[in-house]
């Protein structure tokens, strides 16, 4: 079989090459296609992202709180929840059931429900890991809060969250190149991202090896840059001298 | 809320009907997945355990790229490459179930040199005290514990699978989540089944995860 990377500089619609690879008047290539898909990958990606490390921080907090069994078990209830159930049946959910439920969100894009439905399936995974953080932390930590006054709020906040949130940054780092692998799902409800990208064009112009050649790298190029961001953040919050400094590296 | 649910779609012909075909299949998809994986897996560990470069590097480039590469890709890329390297259409059903063994081999390898590498030094030396050939040594001695100490993560990572065979959506493939669909869409119902596909997915990965529990604490060595 040839080669033919051609296929990126060719017009959508007149199917014709177009100097420089770019659109111009308004037209797409293929090129410009992807770019827009990978756009759509990375801001699905980062906006569930967002919302699952600010729902998993507080259900993994929940759900080492002494002395709250009830809150302890809602936290429980939804790691269970949201991790037993495979991630298309969720997007599915979100996009075929929630709104017959709550008609105001049949108005939503589709590209929202994906964000709410990677976002709380991936803060069950997050719940957990902040949840094994903390209870990583020497009881003696949470005792010394006790011991100098603080309020079970001021302990979380100013002794157990700062030492155990660096703990969880190396698996934070796997749980984010996760999402963005995830992301991929959205396919299913018509989202354009890479993965529709890369379905839609190989069928277009049975350029199918070229196209997924160019996404697989696309996504590999994500991943690493997602792994090198995350050790950039977990070399600056490193206190000097404790243990995340050690975990460092690595995968 | 004005939530409307249909009851009356819930009924012995939905299970007999739709269903039952697509749970063999993502059942027998899981089994097959599980076993190939975890053979090739094997074999992927021991390559990358061996200290040998020219076995070492194939497979962590292996293992690497496909962890790094979405399932859904995959599987794309699959359905695309067999056909055209074989040279003849094949279904999405047995496209799915190559795609999955090569694909969970890298996840199993991965599990499986952690728990080879939880083996103390000392068996291994002992074995080769014993003058045994690393053939023996590693079925006798090593793998066997190795088993028994991965045993709750490989089955983890086995419901892990169970939920990811509902991605055979991509290539058309007829699992359990696409026995739910066609009977929504040939009932005009399809809140009712997105519904019962969650709660079965949901009622099988929980009971599975409870017996793994359950399992690991039973089995798990006292040293």
């Amino acid at each position: 079989m040839t080669w033919d990377w051609q296929v990126f500089c060719e017009d959508t619609i007149e199917r014709t090459a177009v100097q420089g690879c770019f659109g111009k008047d308004g037209g797409i290539t293929y090129l410009d296609w992807m770019l827009s898909a990978w756009g759509w990958t990375v801001s699905v990606a980062l906006l569930a992202l967002l919302l699952a490390l600010a729902l998993g921080l507080v259900i993994g907090t929940l759900r080492t709180l002494p002395a709250s069994p009830w809150l302890v078990r809602l936290g429980n209830a939804w790691v269970e929840l949201f991790r037993n159930i495979p991630l298309l049946v969720q997007i599915f959910l979100w996009y075929h059931v929630v709104p017959a439920f709550f008609p105001t969100l049949k108005s939503v894009p589709g590209f929202v429900l994906v964000v709410l439905a990677l976002g709380f399936f991936t803060s069950a995974r997050v719940a957990e890991q902040v949840r094994s953080g903390i209870q990583a932390l020497p009881r003696g930590q949470r005792y010394a809060g006790m011991a100098l006054g603080f309020t079970t709020a001021q302990t979380y906040r100013y002794v157990l969250l700062p030492m155990a949130l660096r703990i969880v940054i190396p698996p934070l780092t796997s749980e984010t190149m996760n999402i963005f692998k995830n992301s991929s799902v959205a396919f299913a409800v018509s989202v354009a991202e890479l993965t529709m990208f890369a379905m839609q064009a190989q069928e277009e112009t049975a350029r199918g090896i070229e196209i997924y050649l160019a996404v697989t790298g696309l996504y590999i190029v994500s991943a690493f840059a997602i792994n090198r961001l995350m050790a950039f953040i977990e070399r600056r919050a490193r206190v000097p001298g404790f243990i995340a400094a050690s975990a460092g590296g690595g995968h | 809320m004005n939530l409307q649910i249909d009851f009356s779609f819930y009924s012995w012909d939905l299970i007999s009907n739709f269903v039952l075909k697509g749970l063999y299949f993502s059942l027998m998809l899981t089994a097959i997945a599980t076993l190939g994986g975890v053979l090739f897996g094997t074999v992927l560990a021991l390559m990358r355990l061996s200290g040998r470069k020219w076995l070492d590097l194939p497979a962590t480039i292996y293992v690497n790229g496909m962890r790094s590469i979405p399932l859904v890709m995959v599987i794309l890329w699959f359905f695309l490459l067999v056909p055209a390297v074989i040279g003849r259409p094949i279904g999405a059903e047995l496209s799915a179930v190559i795609t999955f063994i090569a694909f969970e081999a890298a996840y199993f390898s991965e599990i499986m040199r952690a728990g080879i590498q939880s083996i103390p030094r000392g068996q291994v030396f002992a074995g080769q005290a014993l003058g045994m050939t690393y053939g023996q040594n590693m079925r006798l001695v090593v793998l066997p514990q190795a088993f028994r100490n991965m045993l709750p993560v490989l089955l983890t990572q086995t419901i892990i699978l169970f939920q990811d065979t509902s991605l055979v959506y991509a290539i058309g493939a007829y699992d359990m989540l696409k026995g739910f669909e066609v009977a929504g869409k040939n009932y005009g119902r399809p809140i009712e089944a997105y519904l019962a596909a969650a709660v079965l997915y949901f009622v099988i990965c929980y009971a599975l995860s409870w017996a793994v529990k359950r399992l690991h604490q039973r089995i798990a060595i006292i040293r």
